[in-house]
């Protein structure tokens, strides 16, 4: 019978929440690692019981574990994270030189096409990746040395590479988006890289429109139409009809634009989901109530879905990875606060209901739809 | 053989009980040795590239602290008779 395994990543240890596909019942298994910070968790999409999870503390460092069994025994794999050549320096938040350190690794994607292959974004920033299944990993160095690298700064949680967005046909091409520096795209493999942040404005930097710089919170791609992006930048929604040509501002009438997870419908590429934070001083839901908000034209006009969510006194955060949708015919929407709650719409954001409410801290949510 | 005392976190990491014993009369044997009996722990001692010992990472023995003594100086006397521990600490930075 299909189901859904939810793969939450939290400030102290992973958890493996599932379910069958009504969504209503759930089994909750962990804590996996339990102490340490897990920034992500993905299955591969050719082996769901193949799963990556990227283990972290400021004690003992990056670990990467990897499962066989769909999340229920873990073995760690290669953690060595060694930027290839001169590692070079980046701008500190003050506008100094620092120089490039490896602190952990922020997302796993795992490849559409070889379940041994692995790309991995890490703080400071790069990409890396993996073609026998963890046990090493080299840096994708084009991107780094592109040029820019050296203007780049860390958003408040660091220099962090979060979003890495295949391409579903085209293995060449690879977009990333890095905290703050902004969005780039491969055509080649990783080899050569391009920014792409045209039309991106940000009151944060000296210069609005500046080629680099921009603070992009995240990136979310229908795999029907891969030249759409859309993007929850650290103020501003927006969307991409070309591949990162050009954006265009899609905030519409979003009570706040800032926020930081965005994903699209699994089968409506123009349903998109985003949750509004008050503003970058106040990282909590706006007016004290969790909303997603839906826009079903693509962006612009937006509908609060509210159904089960707390409408007072919440003021919890949803980070950039803490949203996913499953592919049941019909779409469950997932997300995870910063106050430990999970909560499943396994009508496409119409209801919710918390699956989980008292987990630490979540960091990241996935979901693998099982057959 | 050296007795080392691993933290609770690196105990879970290499799926080890209680205390560990490797043949080893420098830190810097100490540390190879549980790196290559249990190579889960690359990395979380030390950094990989430099070898620099992890900030967050402590060396104590014999009520001393070692962990600015030099990865070569020979083991205190009584540690390398097994009579001491070794102990590997995670820096008190918990609040």
């Amino acid at each position: 019978m299909a189901g859904v395994r939810v793969l939450v990543g939290t400030r102290k240890g992973a958890f493996v929440l599932t379910s069958d596909e009504g969504r209503r019942d759930w089994k909750i298994d962990g804590p996996h690692f339990a102490g340490w910070e897990v920034y992500h968790l993905k299955g591969s999409p050719l082996d769901p019981d193949r799963i990556w999870a990227s283990q972290s503390g400021g004690w003992f460092g990056q670990v990467i574990q990897r499962s066989q069994d769909g999340g229920q025994t873990w073995d760690a794999v290669g953690n060595d994270f060694t930027y290839q050549g001169e590692a070079g320096t980046h701008q500190h938040y003050d506008g100094t030189l620092k120089p490039w350190v490896f602190n952990r690794v922020w997302h796993l994607e795992p490849s559409l096409t070889d379940v041994d292959t692995v790309y991995a974004g890490v703080e400071d920033a790069a990409l890396f990746k993996t073609t026998d299944g963890g046990a090493s990993w080299s840096e994708i160095d084009g991107l780094r040395k592109h040029g820019s690298g050296p203007q780049w700064q860390p958003g408040a949680g660091g220099l962090c590479l979060h979003t890495i967005l295949l391409h579903p046909t085209d293995e060449q091409r690879i977009f990333t988006a890095i905290s703050a520096a902004g969005a780039f795209r491969t055509d080649d493999g990783g080899a050569s890289w391009l920014p792409i942040n045209k039309g991106l404005q940000s009151g944060e930097i000296p210069e609005q429109e500046a080629e680099v710089g921009h603070c992009v919170h995240k990136m979310a791609m229908h795999p029907a139409r891969p030249d759409t992006l859309f993007m929850q930048k650290h103020w501003d929604v927006m969307r991409t009809d070309d591949a990162g040509g050009s954006w265009r501002e899609i905030s519409g009438d979003l009570p706040t634009d800032f926020g930081f997870a965005i994903d699209v419908h699994a089968h409506e590429p123009e349903t998109v989901f985003v949750v509004p934070i008050t503003s970058d001083y106040l990282h909590v839901a706006h007016e004290g109530k969790l909303r997603v908000y839906r826009s079903r034209t693509g962006g612009g006009e937006w509908e609060p879905l509210t159904k089960g969510l707390p409408q007072e006194h919440c003021y919890v955060n949803v980070l950039r990875d803490a949203m996913a949708v499953d592919q049941l015919d019909a779409c469950g929407v997932y997300f995870g606060t910063t106050g430990g709650q999970v909560y499943a719409s396994p009508d496409g954001g119409d209801t919710w209901e918390a699956i989980v409410r008292d987990l630490p801290a979540v960091l990241s949510v996935e979901v693998q739809t099982l057959p | 053989m050296t007795r080392v005392v691993l933290p609770y976190h690196l105990r879970a990491l290499a799926k080890v009980d209680g205390e560990v014993t490797v043949e080893a009369a420098t830190i810097s044997q100490v540390l190879d040795a549980l790196e290559a009996a249990h190579p889960v722990l690359r990395g979380t001692l030390r950094d990989p590239g430099s070898g620099k010992r992890r900030a967050f990472v402590r060396f104590f023995a014999c009520q001393e602290d070692l962990s600015h003594t030099g990865y070569d100086v020979p083991l205190p006397a009584a540690v390398l008779a097994g009579s001491e521990p070794f102990l590997v600490v995670g820096a008190m930075a918990g609040g």
